[in-house]
């Protein structure tokens, strides 16, 4: 059974209520805490000594979904786990994981999630990831997730990447490679305020002719906090490419965006566009001639940017 | 009522002080439909800005229905009743016509409501509801979702600047009717800064800026023949449709 606070770091993470629809695999504090499997989802353990999942998606599954949340409330938890998705052909799929750690304690809570997705021809995969931090202890809360996506021909994967609080340190590795027509969309949100650093580094491959890529990011960097934004597109064929950093820099935060792409073939359209910038004086006045506070204001512009 | 005493507004550019607003005094009367207009740079948009407090003034004083508001801030303005559609709508990210407007009337209002204040002003408003308030939108369909939010507001001193900038002629009509209604309807003021004659023409008052000081004020029916030359031009320019030229 799941206590008050894990269950609340559900909700944060994944929307969560109570047990959801489908397959399911819930980890707290480093033990299985609930599974369920479905007739076309299967979820085993790991056999090969490492710590995580295998789940298995048979083809043609269509209209489901897997929920994999993670929850550490114990301080001084630190773990990697291994999770493998294999996504049959002609899928469609919603994968919701996420991790919420609350650390009351004085020692560090480190998650490392390692997520390999394997997804088969024409299949289409929603992924959603939501990080999320709270308590007052001194113990850190860190989460390093590692990300490999391998997509086959004509495949759709849109992933959803969100850290909005609480996280002190990430460091994201998110590498791609896409086959003939594979189409991969992410669009990471992420906020950063005290002493908090975040990194996210993108390395998306278009091997497959007609592949494409949009990679979005927008984030707000607060008081002293950083971030560092690098997106990688390697252009191997005829494919077109998109990388977007969009951030708000408020307080004494810095922000870093680097891009870089790499174009190995003439029919490779690839495009980098980076922003970082205060909140915008004219979008403040609107909002107060509305009515609203100063204070108001950012936050509506924030919360919008965010969305 | 809004009361401009010897109002002054200086910028410096490459060290030369320049007073855009000019040792301005301005009354605008209650409920009075007043049209502003002026020569390109006249300082126009530049005295909106000062009403709405965007602008700092250098010296003179406002008084917002005799009281002294040269001190107050943008929210503290619109609070008081004081609303304004900018010249260049604003661009948002993320932020949907539905927010803005719910911002606008202060209240969580519903999505029925919401589309009123688009229809308004011509958008077919299931079209426009979700939709960002960003470059996505052409400028005519910013425009008019920019006089919405005032609409919705529905405070008793409202400014449109140049409301016609950047419709198109089809739209226009409507928009003349958009400024009709509010001229029967709203019980409190309304400021138009504008070069449109159609609007002229629906003024009570005309107030004309050049060089930022007041050129001329006075009754539609005494200001906009002299705009127009003679009386006979009013009668002759009414009677064609020509959005896009000004007086
Ligand atoms: N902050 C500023 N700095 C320098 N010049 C300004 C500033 N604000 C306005 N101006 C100048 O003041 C003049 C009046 O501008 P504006 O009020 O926009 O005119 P209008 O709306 O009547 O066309 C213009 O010449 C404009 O360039
Ligand atoms: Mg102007």
């Amino acid at each position: 059974m799941l206590d008050n606070i894990q269950m609340h770091m559900l909700t944060e993470v994944a929307d969560l209520h109570g047990v959801p629809e489908g397959a399911y695999n819930f980890r707290v504090n480093g033990e299985k805490a609930g599974r369920n499997t479905t007739a076309n989802i299967d979820i085993a353990t790991k056999t090969d000594g490492k710590s995580g999942i295998d789940i298995r998606i048979k083809d043609g599954t269509k209209n489901e979904s897997v929920h994999i949340p993670v929850v550490l409330s114990e301080s001084g938890i630190k773990e990697t786990v291994y999770n493998d998705f294999y996504v049959g052909d002609n899928c469609d799929v919603v994968i919701v994981a996420g991790c919420g750690i609350h650390n009351c304690g004085n020692q560090d809570s480190q998650h490392d999630g390692v997520h390999r997705f394997y997804v088969g021809k024409n299949s289409k995969v929603r992924y959603v990831e939501k990080h999320y931090g709270e308590g007052d202890g001194k113990g850190k809360r860190i989460l390093n997730p590692v990300t490999e996506v391998y997509q086959q021909a004509d495949s759709y994967v849109d992933m959803e990447m969100v850290q909005i609080k609480g996280v002190d340190s990430t460091h994201r590795i998110t590498k791609a490679e896409l086959a003939e027509g594979a189409t991969m969309i992410v669009h990471e949100r992420l906020m950063t305020h005290g002493d908090q650093v975040a990194t996210s580094v993108y390395e998306v491959k278009l091997q497959g002719k007609g592949s494409s890529t949009d990679v979005i990011s927008r984030s707000v960097a607060r008081d002293n906090s950083e971030q560092v934004f690098e997106a990688a597109i390697v252009g191997e064929t005829a494919c077109s490419g998109h990388a977007e950093c969009d951030a708000i820099i408020m307080d004494k935060a810095h922000v870093v965006a680097i891009p870089k792409l790499d174009a190995k073939d003439v029919d490779a359209a690839l495009i980098h566009e980076a922003a970082i910038g205060k909140i915008a004086g004219d979008q403040l006045i609107k909002l107060m001639s509305l009515g609203l506070t100063e204070a108001e204001a950012e936050a509506q512009i924030i919360g919008g940017f965010l969305r | 009522m809004l009361e401009l005493q010897n109002v002054t507004y200086t910028v410096t550019e490459n060290n030369i002080e320049k007073n855009i607003i000019d040792h301005m005094d301005l009354v605008i009367p209650d409920g009075k439909f007043v049209v502003i207009t002026g020569p390109n740079g006249g300082g126009k948009s530049t005295l909106a800005k000062t009403i709405m407090g965007i602008n700092h003034i250098s010296s003179g004083r406002l008084l917002f229905d005799g009281e002294d508001i040269t001190a107050k801030n943008i929210t503290e303005r619109a609070k008081l009743g004081i609303s304004f559609a900018f010249q260049q709508p604003v661009h948002f990210k993320g932020i949907k016509v539905i927010d803005l407007l719910r911002l606008a009337t202060g209240k969580n209002i519903s999505k029925d409501s919401a589309c009123e204040y688009l229809s308004k002003v011509g958008l077919c408003a299931k079209e426009y509801i979700n939709r960002e308030v960003n470059n996505s939108l052409s400028g005519g369909e910013l425009k008019r979702i920019e006089i919405a939010t005032v609409l919705a507001r529905g405070t008793k001193f409202s400014i449109f600047d140049e409301p016609e900038a950047g419709i198109d002629i089809w739209s226009f009509q409507n928009l003349i009717q958009v400024f009709e209604n509010i001229r029967k309807t709203v019980q409190g003021t309304v400021l138009i800064i504008s070069h449109q004659e159609r609007i002229l023409n629906i003024a009570d008052e005309i107030v004309v800026i050049e060089n930022g000081k007041v050129a001329k004020q006075g009754a539609k029916a005494d200001i906009l023949p002299e705009l127009l030359g003679t009386a006979s031009a009013v009668n002759a320019a009414c009677s064609k449709l020509d959005p896009k030229g000004g007086f």
